[in-house]
């Protein structure tokens, strides 16, 4: 296992979610699931993070807030979509300002389906994350860039 | 001990310390808040990650000047620990700040120039209580030598209580503990994003905590003066003042700058100056 498994920093973004999800990541933070067991802190700085945790079908206001933080975040990095929401835009995937989930913006490399996402899934997904990281981390070291 | 000996078992053992107390402070603070936390060597792995990550700077200079701060970080602690001369550790101390600052104010980053501008002010809080120690200590010791306050054979803590305490309360600064972590937090989610390290990434922000980590070697070697020769009572010290910080961590929230320094410096002027001025009446 290389250090950067062993040193996920997130960051937690919530592109117009209802906060069902925000409150069930923040929920992994809390004594009951403690992830910072795992080396995993929430950092709130898109330059110290390697995954981005993003909630909400993002909506057309924050879609450039969001290309902006994924931008910022340096190589090598992952985005895990959190709750149906961000996988696939939900009940609001007909909205007029809805985009109909992350991958509609900036790639996504896992996804946690759920409404709400429970914190066991949620955990499950950003160490499922911590392999992808691992394997874009080596293909960033043989001059790979295309996947990174 | 040969002065370059000591200065060499410095730079290698400080990160091997400073890292198992970083990991064991960790620790603590999670048990304080009924969690597990991360293994011991943490720190470790956070920095080893933060080296495999790719650089992101929007301006070079930070990486040349947080590189600075690293290196005088080091050169502090090396003459502190070589026996050096005192009032030449704290200005290497306080130019290795400097630098710190610099790199903070490089780029255009709203978060990162108020956590300079909040690095400045603590630098100011903390700058005058570490003055009024070396002068405490060379009175007591007759010497602005390190070298040679180390042989003191009593405790000059039994005459400098007042100055003892007042530099208990400026680690807090420097420890980058609550309520005094004004700059930059080890906490998530505050005001200021991460206040002066906002805009480092990758080897820089490294190189932030691997000096993070050497300077608070060389604060726990200053409590070391206080204890003279009696190492056994200086490491219960240690240990007693590390718990007590990471308490109060826990337990406080931040205060605004204005109270952060005029307490300080409230602090320095009772229990420091007072200290010096009985000690110089005596």
């Amino acid at each position: 296992m290389s250090y950067l498994q062993k040193s996920p920093w997130i960051i937690h973004y919530d592109a117009s979610s209802c906060n069902g999800c925000d409150i069930e990541v923040l929920a992994c933070l809390t004594p009951l699931y403690d992830v910072e067991r795992f080396g995993i802190l929430n950092t709130g700085n898109p330059k110290h993070a390697d995954i981005f945790v993003i909630t909400g079908g993002v909506n057309e206001i924050n879609k450039e807030v969001v290309k902006n933080i994924y931008d910022q975040m340096p190589h090598p990095k992952v985005v895990v979509a959190v709750g149906i929401c961000a996988c696939s835009g939900g009940v609001f995937k007909e909205c007029y300002n809805i985009s109909g989930g992350v991958a509609t913006v900036i790639p996504v490399d896992i996804y946690v389906p759920g409404c709400a996402a429970r914190p066991e899934s949620i955990i499950d997904g950003i160490v499922q994350a911590l392999s992808i990281l691992e394997q874009k981390r080596n293909s960033m070291k043989t001059g790979v860039e295309g996947t990174a | 001990m040969n002065p370059f000996l000591a200065a060499a078992v410095f730079i290698i053992l400080a990160p091997v310390v400073g890292i198992l107390i970083t990991g064991l402070d960790r620790i603590l603070t999670a048990r304080m808040q009924g969690r597990v936390g991360p293994p011991v060597l943490q720190p470790w792995y956070d920095i080893r990650k933060l080296i495999q990550k790719k650089q992101v700077a929007v301006w070079g200079a930070q990486s040349f000047f947080i590189f600075c701060y690293l290196i005088f970080i080091i050169f502090t602690g090396a003459l502190f620990f070589a026996g050096g001369d005192i009032l030449l550790v704290i200005f290497a101390f306080t130019l290795a700040h400097v630098f710190l600052v610099l790199g903070a104010y490089v780029s255009f980053s709203p978060y990162a120039h108020i956590g300079a501008e909040r690095e400045l002010i603590q630098l100011m809080a903390v700058e005058p209580m570490i003055i009024i120690a070396a002068i405490g200590l060379y009175q007591v010791n007759d010497s602005f030598l390190i070298g040679e306050m180390a042989d003191h054979p009593g405790m000059p803590i039994l005459l400098l209580p007042g100055v003892f305490l007042g530099f208990i309360y400026i680690l807090t600064f420097k420890l980058r503990k609550s309520p005094f972590d004004l700059a930059t937090s080890h906490h998530a989610h505050q005001e200021l994003v991460k206040g002066s390290t906002t805009e480092f990434s990758g080897r820089t922000l490294a190189m932030v905590e691997l000096a993070h980590i050497y300077e608070l070697v060389v604060m726990l070697g200053f409590i070391w003066l206080f204890f003279g020769a009696n190492l056994i009572l200086c490491a219960l010290a240690i240990v007693v003042i590390m718990f007590l910080e990471i308490l109060v961590d826990n337990c406080t929230s931040r205060v605004r700058w204005q109270d952060a320094m005029i307490s300080a410096w409230f602090v320095t002027l009772v229990a420091g100056a007072g200290n010096i001025f009985a000690l110089s009446i005596m």
